[in-house]
């Protein structure tokens, strides 16, 4: 985590007798100063960390660890709202239904195709939108502020401006016969866009933090050499933006992943477009089988952690939260 | 990049890339504000510009009943005012920690902030919804903040711990020296040494708790807690049997008027704080 030097609490904990009762002052905690120190010292420190980050942690916690939890049960269990009195363990019953479902396995198939597809053309229109707003001459401001609307405008709203757009009465982009949002892969096309309207800027905005770590006299070294521009990008800044890339890799797949929002509104999961997500809310909220969409749940909660397990062998020991992260 | 290019020629290039991406950018929410400002009679004529300005669809949502869109707006702004609030105080208590302190568990704490920031959250839908009944918290304000709080907590402790490291805390011990009291010192120096900082973190949050769907369209029922991006979705026109797409998107421009504040007037703290938050961890 530290990236500059040693942590400066610590110092000042260990070396100076001085700074110590302003420390613990400063605490608020009015203990009595220990003298004797050290270890005192060191205990407080550490009572105050996990004081201090003991309310985040509870609601992290409750909010998620036991609700998965909670969800392994209820998958394990016949658990239908409409029929409550119906309740009854049956084991991997739930598991075997879903897995042998072809709904399931359309949805699963979508969902990645669309992951993969929309996450693909983020990096490359990304990287290009990065090089725009790090080099811009001409109103680099101006091009980093309109960027920023994609990424907070709620998404729900700029998915009903497309739904508009191609709607078969309002649209601009269809004439009185197309409705492209009733057949399925214009519809997934339509869904890719909206996708990666949405989240290019977010991906730019991680890559130009990397961007930002490629030294210009690097660059000019290589040109000197004879590097022509292809080169220097290949050769030189993707190198050094690897771990930026990656972390941004790692964010929008799983977040795309989870892609729920622009399929709600385009096509209500019609026609073969529904997501994961979206077949399981359908399950839950409009079918109130919990005991389904419990199962459905864990699977996609399976499914993020194998993602992430795979991108993070891939980062190493450049994965966010490591010890040299940030370091070169 | 290209040091052989003319600078006439240079400025022109850069000119029609930025023409590039601001119509990029501002395309469908053009569009939005578009469709919300033609006349109900006009609304289908399909010409990108409206032809006549007409703001009946804003005197719809806002003369219709409460709970078509005044009480889903008064929800959205109360939760993401309230959930933003705790996540940052939250947030701010264990990034200091993060940045400051020295304890064993840090690595896991931030491991698991990172866990939760991609978590699948339709994962925590069914057992939510069947707690939160238990508990009496669904529909209800405190069991929507509740789990924006969560997922908002740990892009809270990211960005705050990259500022907070960022600051330089021997400022602290030289104001005392001087003989500030720890109070003045934290006061004085610290504060505004940080606020930026908490200040950038508070606007992200605002933005992720403003924008959810998934959580607000699932633990809600009624207007009394559905926030507006949920509302959307059930969105009718004034009377039943009339088309809302020109009452839904005055709405829609309504709620994406706070983003385009906060855009134009924070961007520099946007970026900064989207970019060492994300990639610095």
């Amino acid at each position: 985590m530290t990236t500059q030097g040693p942590n400066p609490a610590e110092t000042a904990a260990g070396s100076t007798a001085v700074a110590e009762p302003a420390e613990d002052a400063k605490r608020g905690n009015g203990k009595k100063n220990g003298k004797s120190a050290l270890s005192e010292g060191k205990r407080a420190e550490r009572r105050l960390a996990w004081l201090l980050c003991a309310p985040a942690v509870i609601v992290m916690v409750a909010v998620t660890a036991w609700p998965i939890i909670y969800s392994l049960w209820l998958s394990l269990q016949r658990y239908d709202l409409r029929f409550p009195d119906d309740t009854e363990f049956v084991g991997l019953d739930n598991y075997v239904a879903v897995l042998s479902s072809g709904y399931w396995w359309t949805a699963f198939g979508v969902t990645l195709a669309i992951t993969v597809v929309s996450v693909a053309i983020e990096l490359v229109l990304g990287m290009v939108l990065a090089l725009v707003m790090h080099r811009a001459l001409v109103g680099r401001g101006l091009v980093r502020t309109v960027s920023l609307i994609p990424y907070g405008i709620v998404t729900v709203v700029a998915a009903f401006s497309w739904y508009f757009a191609w709607d078969q009465v309002y649209g601009y982009f269809t004439g009185p016969d197309d409705a492209p949002l009733t057949q399925t892969i214009p519809s997934l096309l339509i869904i890719v866009l909206a996708e990666v309207w949405k989240t290019t800027p977010f991906m730019a905005l991680l890559l130009m933090a990397g961007l930002a770590l490629v030294p210009d006299d690097l660059l000019k070294a290589a040109a000197m050499d004879g590097a022509n521009a292809w080169q220097r990008f290949t050769k030189v800044m993707l190198p050094v933006m690897k771990p930026a890339i990656l972390v941004a890799l790692l964010f929008r797949t799983l977040d795309a992943f989870r892609i729920f929002d622009n399929i709600f509104v385009l096509t209500k999961g019609q026609n073969d477009t529904s997501s994961v997500s979206m077949i399981t809310y359908n399950n839950l909220i409009k079918g109130l089988n919990l005991g389904i969409g419990a199962t459905m749940s864990v699977l996609i909660f399976i499914s993020v952690a194998i993602i992430a397990f795979v991108f993070i062998k891939l980062f190493g020991t450049a994965a966010p939260g490591s010890d040299t992260e940030g370091r070169r | 990049m290209a040091i052989l290019q003319s600078p006439a020629g240079k400025k022109t290039a850069w000119t029609l890339v930025d023409i590039f991406v601001i119509v990029y950018a501002l395309f469908p929410v053009l569009w939005i504000l578009s469709l919300s400002l033609k006349s109900s009679e006009t609304l289908a004529d399909k010409s990108f510009f409206p032809t006549d300005i007409s703001f009946e669809h804003y005197e719809t949502i806002f003369s219709a009943d409460v709970s078509l869109f005044i009480r889903p707006l008064i929800n959205s702004i109360g939760i993401s005012v309230i959930a933003t609030l705790i996540a940052v105080v939250f947030g701010t208590m264990a990034a200091y920690a993060i940045a400051r302190l020295d304890f064993p568990g840090k690595r896991a704490l931030v491991g698991v902030s990172l866990l939760i920031a991609m978590f699948p959250q339709i994962s925590l839908i069914s057992p939510l919804f069947e707690m939160e009944r238990a508990l009496g918290l669904f529909d209800t304000w405190p069991g929507l903040i509740l789990p924006f709080v969560t997922f908002a907590l740990p892009l809270a402790i990211y960005t705050l711990s990259a500022f907070f490291r960022e600051i330089p805390w021997e400022l602290e011990k030289a104001a005392k020296m001087d003989g500030a009291t720890p109070g003045q010192a934290f006061r004085k120096v610290i504060a505004p040494l940080a606020a930026p900082g908490v200040f950038t973190t508070a606007i992200l949050v605002f933005i992720f708790c403003w924008n959810d769907f998934l959580f607000a369209i699932s633990l809600t029922s009624t207007e009394n807690a559905r926030t507006v991006p949920a509302a959307l979705a059930f969105f009718t026109g004034a009377s039943q049997f009339e088309t809302p797409t020109g009452s839904l998107s005055a709405a829609a421009v309504i709620i994406t008027i706070p983003i385009i504040v906060f855009v134009l007037f924070f961007q520099r703290r946007i970026v900064a704080g989207l970019t060492s938050g994300a990639v610095k961890g």
